[in-house]
């Protein structure tokens, strides 16, 4: 049941404005492509190979104009496979080699380049669905984890090393575990290759490394009963091939979020939604969860002031995550615990703002992100204030709970402070279990209030980004308080314009909603239960209790 | 009770008693033999009467250990030197009738964040208007124009902005970063900042962080250098005095002026290490 009472006709209203944005972002993505979907494509045909030093994707499509390029890989490959048989690794090769050249294929009739590419495309797509599969089977297998999942992170640069210590987290409780990526990877416009022992303050996303990892985490998973969610970054320049790679390796979560990319990282706004739209159709098909970057916009701008953006936000992700066919249990939007502990009754108002998320999407599985802003070198205090955060996560039922380390504005945690962090954090979890079952709040009190006037803002906000567009309201600053150009930022020059006749059957296929290869029967069930429409869905909205028991949740009056 | 400044030891709950708490993993199994490692080891370092009150394993390999020992050693406080900025400390309206006679014009300082992390809080401290912990920011005060690049801003954009708009003096933030990164994102700066011929010849190059302190930023070429627990009323009298010197010669009797104060700053970071990105 709802404990806050908040204005469905308004949540909804808001998910309207969301949507208006969101198609309104999707109408230029639907227009145009990028060198990294294109390599991503290449990817889902298998091609891992790193040549001369350099992806071998990375040496095709860069083989190719930008105005070739238009028409898709797709078409090329096409063209070649119609006569040169063999598979797309030996083709791409070749091509990398210069032995086969683009300006010398011969024409191929579109029948003929259909013919070749269509078993390719499908086989792709049915692998993305075997992923799904796979994890959903281990999942069910294990039982279920209690919630909030505690999720750690590990940064040590050497995946050997981050396999030590993700492991003796996990013997310390950790559910999932996320290797941070090296600093500035997101710049890097290609994927480095192979396993890596040198990274700074975190490790490089490589397909091997994520195999590593995964490989440890289901040893180690089998052996304390539990599943292992496993967590990288579907983010920066290479968002789409990123999540290709996650998905041939069985990844659970990524980082997916372009609002975040273009903030934080400066990349280019068209850049990274067109990517974002590409990866989130490959998440989606192979069951990961994403996870958002809301909780990032808390560190440049005051909670108690900019929650609003988050919450707007995570509305505009939402929608946008529906265009790619998302399901809202694939979306773990983000948020975060960063007020000011100098404020009175920051407690109270930390639970209305977590509460609000929580309640605005009952079925997406959100992400609450520890205090950052106000970590100090005072790791005693630190301990009090990740505590405080536990507890808001067990009250108001958080799905994935990023524990807080004591030592965060000093250093990368030591093995020592994950160890004490989630030793505090069960015992919070199991203390608070609960909790949320038998408060109520008061009606007119300052845990309602806050999350109304959280609510309002962030209708109102959502009206000023509907009437400017998105691209043009980030230009404006109205998030995080940080300004971007449309025009400006990184990656710019890998968006293509799509040809009138672009081809990419594997976009879709990925794109047709009855496309049901790969998911199980009762995945089939669920899906097949539910509103499946575009866009926002006003009004009757199927709701289920988040576990608390009791009917599905109505409109207030 | 007689304090001796010169055999200054730890103060638990005697004076000279030497008490220190210390936390640390070893890579073994916890256990018997465990335990006797970590207290021979704190021995090692020179403790006396070690307690280890806590053990605990941590996964298969790793034991986690919480112990109190006596130092011995001893710490001649009256023979601490530690270099820092120096100028006097005025009142607000003392500081802004010095800068009105002597300067007569608005100061720029040019703010930001370089490197990849999105934390603000300890620029934000500094130069906006609501300041920290009562202590208004620089924009608070009359005599500045600031401008507050906020997060992530290359070196190369810093300088651009400081040359575009004349700056008196550029504030630079610095995160935390492994490996010591942060040092040579500064060196490179401080590097941009000697070739750029755009700049005001006077500009003062400050930088300021959570690890960072007056003798390292002089090393890497800055003018001042500014820790943890700086309050933004210290910045702005060292920018204004500092001016003024630059400006009306090395002369002001200020400069044989007393120190910041007694007691040092209480250490506070003012910056956060990001917990995610990537």
């Amino acid at each position: 049941m709802s404990k806050l009472n908040l204005d469905r006709d308004k949540v909804e209203g808001c998910r309207v404005l969301a949507g208006k944005i969101a198609r309104r972002v999707q109408d230029s993505v639907d227009r145009h492509t990028t060198v990294s979907i294109e390599r991503a494509t290449l990817r889902l045909l298998g091609v891992e190979e790193s040549c001369k030093g350099r992806p071998l994707v990375n040496a095709v499509i860069d083989s190719l104009s930008r105005e070739d390029l238009s028409r898709g890989i797709f078409y090329w490959l096409g063209r070649a496979l119609a006569h040169h048989r063999s598979s797309p690794v030996s083709l791409c090769l070749r091509i990398a080699e210069g032995r086969i050249r683009w300006d010398r294929l011969p024409e191929a009739s579109e029948d003929q380049i259909r013919r070749v590419t269509e078993p390719l495309a499908r086989a792709a797509v049915q692998r993305l669905g075997q992923s799904a599969l796979r994890k959903e089977q281990a999942r069910e297998a294990s039982g279920r984890s209690s919630r909030p999942l505690k999720y750690l992170i590990v940064a040590t640069g050497n995946i050997y090393e981050d396999v030590e210590q993700a492991k003796s987290a996990v013997l310390n409780g950790a559910d999932c575990i996320a290797v941070i990526r090296s600093t500035a990877q997101s710049l890097l416009d290609y994927v480095p290759f192979g396993a890596t022992t040198e990274g700074f303050g975190g490790t490089y996303a490589t397909q091997e490394n994520f195999r590593i990892m995964r490989k440890a985490m289901d040893e180690i998973g089998r052996k304390e009963g539990r599943y292992i969610r496993v967590v990288n970054y579907s983010s920066g320049l290479c968002m789409p091939e990123i999540a290709v790679m996650a998905a041939f390796e069985n990844l659970d979560y990524l980082l997916n979020d372009s609002m975040y990319g273009i903030l934080f990282r400066d990349i280019n706004m068209k850049r990274t939604f067109t990517d974002q739209y590409f990866s989130r159709l490959v998440i989606a098909r192979s069951g990961i969860v994403i996870n958002t970057g809301e909780d990032n916009y808390l560190t440049t701008a005051e909670s108690f002031r900019a929650f609003p953006q988050v919450l707007t936000s995570q509305l505009i992700n939402e929608q946008l995550g529906l265009l790619a066919n998302l399901r809202e249990e694939q979306m773990g939007l983000g948020h975060a615990f960063e007020m000011d502990p100098a404020i009175e009754d920051s407690l109270l108002y930390e639970i209305a703002q977590a509460e609000t998320v929580r309640e605005i999407f009952p079925n997406s599985p959100i992400k609450y992100m520890p205090p950052t802003r106000h970590m100090t070198g005072d790791i005693f205090f630190g301990q009090v204030l990740d505590t405080m955060f536990n507890l808001v996560g067990a009250v108001t039922q958080q799905e994935i709970q990023l524990l807080g380390m004591p030592t965060e504005a000093i250093h990368n945690p030591l093995l020592q402070d994950r160890f004490m962090s989630l030793k505090s954090a069960q015992y919070i979890f199991k203390a608070a279990r609960g909790l949320a079952d038998e408060i109520s709040w008061s009606p007119n009190g300052k845990v309602i209030r806050r999350a109304r006037s959280v609510l309002e803002d962030a209708h109102q906000l959502l009206k000023k980004v509907e009437k400017a567009g998105l691209l043009q309201a980030i230009s404006m600053g109205l998030f995080a308080e940080m300004v971007r150009d449309p025009e400006g930022g990184r990656g710019l020059e890998g968006v293509v314009q799509r040809h009138p006749h672009y081809y990419n059957p594997i976009l879709s296929l990925l794109e047709k909603k009855d496309e049901e290869e790969g998911l199980s029967q009762e995945d089939r069930n669920e899906r097949g239960s539910r509103d499946r429409g575009r866009g926002p869905r006003p009004g009757g909205r199927r709701r289920r209790p988040r576990g608390r028991g009791g009917p599905p949740r109505r409109p207030s009056p | 009770m007689k304090k001796d400044l010169h055999k200054v030891r730890p103060y638990g709950d005697h004076l000279d008693d030497g008490k220190v708490q210390i936390s640390f993993t070893l890579p073994v199994p916890a256990g018997p033999e465990a335990r006797e490692a970590a207290r021979v080891y704190l021995e090692k370092m020179g403790l006396t009467g070690v307690d280890v009150v806590w053990m605990e394993s941590m996964g298969e390999a790793f034991s986690f250990f919480v112990a109190y020992g006596c130092a011995a050693a001893t710490i001649d406080f009256t023979k601490i030197r530690l270099p820092k900025p120096e100028f006097p400390l005025l009142s607000l309206e003392d500081l802004l009738k010095t800068a009105h006679e002597k300067i007569r014009r608005k100061i720029v300082v040019v703010g930001g964040t370089t490197g990849s992390d999105a934390h603000t809080v300890g620029i934000d401290a500094i130069l906006s208007l609501k300041g920290i912990k009562g202590d208004k920011g620089l924009e608070y005060y009359p005599v500045f124009r600031v401008i507050n690049l906020r997060a992530q801003v290359s070196n190369e954009d810093l300088v651009r902005e400081a040359a575009e708009l004349k700056a008196d003096a550029i504030l630079v933030s610095q995160m935390v970063t492994q490996q010591d990164q942060h040092l040579e994102n500064l060196k490179a700066l401080a590097k941009l900042l000697r070739e750029e011929k755009g700049l005001t010849p006077h500009l003062l190059k400050i930088v300021g962080g959570p690890r960072m302190d007056h003798a390292t930023a002089r090393r890497l070429g800055f003018d001042a250098g500014f820790g943890p627990g700086t309050k933004p009323s210290e910045v702005a009298n060292y920018i204004v005095h500092e001016m003024i010197r630059r400006i009306h010669g090395k002369s002001e009797s200020w400069l044989e002026g007393k120190g910041q104060g007694e007691t040092p700053p209480k250490r506070r970071s003012l910056f956060g290490w990001l917990g995610g990105g990537g």
